[in-house]
């Protein structure tokens, strides 16, 4: 007998970003957005991570958190993909507000200006930002 | 009085660290902390700023704030000095109060 869930189809697939604006370890927002992505994925969804401000930051190469006593979370932008979450989008001119550029970042991603970013913020169904 | 200014928030952000360097008097201490640590490394758009408080202030930054955000010493602003947990102890002791602009 198969579960009350899988009778009913595919369903309707929306597009869902998540955009993330602040910089990991201060605040938890940068965490809770990875949770919520991880967890979100299983519903097989149209997502995509937007980094923007101090959401850069979150990408960072190098994060080494033992001084602090936190875990880092950073390696599990790796592990997205394995989750078919592969679309991350990080806007140019917080990059370069940041003295930061591609290379700095821990995981591949697609640089895109902030007037490009607006138009594919526009095109989602569901935002939760972060 | 000496005072010890701590700023932990990102001058991207919040204007904290501009408040902080508008009120804290030539001479005083200033340390950047958690998100704060961000106005410490080079090549930002608030370098400048940050230079400007190196000339007036006395600045450091808590080193293993740094390194979690991925940042390294070598990365940071010349003049400013790079403390650990026990040199930011060292700097409470040094200074008559604490402003901690949050």
């Amino acid at each position: 007998m198969s579960e009350p869930w899988e009778e009913e189809g595919p369903g309707t697939i929306k597009k869902f970003m998540y955009v993330n604006r602040k910089a990991p370890y201060g605040t938890i927002y940068a965490l809770e957005s990875l949770e919520v992505v991880l967890i979100a994925a299983a519903f097989e969804q149209d997502v995509s991570m937007a980094f923007l401000d101090d959401g850069v930051y979150q990408l960072k190469k190098g994060q080494d958190t033992q001084g602090i006593g936190m875990k880092n979370f950073s390696p599990t932008y790796r592990a997205l993909e394995g989750y078919d979450v592969e679309k991350l989008y990080v806007e140019a001119e917080s990059l370069a507000e940041r003295g930061l550029s591609e290379d700095d970042l821990l995981v591949p991603v697609e640089v895109m200006g902030r007037e490009a970013l607006a138009e594919l913020m526009d095109e989602q169904d569901v935002i939760l930002s972060f | 009085m000496t005072m010890l200014h701590t700023v932990n928030k990102s001058p991207f952000e919040r204007n904290t660290l501009a408040s902080c360097l508008g009120h804290a008097k030539s001479g005083s201490a200033i340390l950047l902390i958690e998100d704060g640590v961000f106005a410490a490394v080079k090549g930002t758009a608030h370098e400048d700023t940050v230079r400007g408080a190196v000339a007036d202030h006395k600045v450091f930054v808590l080193g293993p704030d740094l390194l979690a955000r991925g940042m390294r010493p070598e990365q940071v602003i010349e003049g400013i000095s790079v403390v650990d947990y026990g040199g930011f102890v060292d700097l409470t002791e040094q200074h008559d109060k604490v402003q901690a602009w949050v």
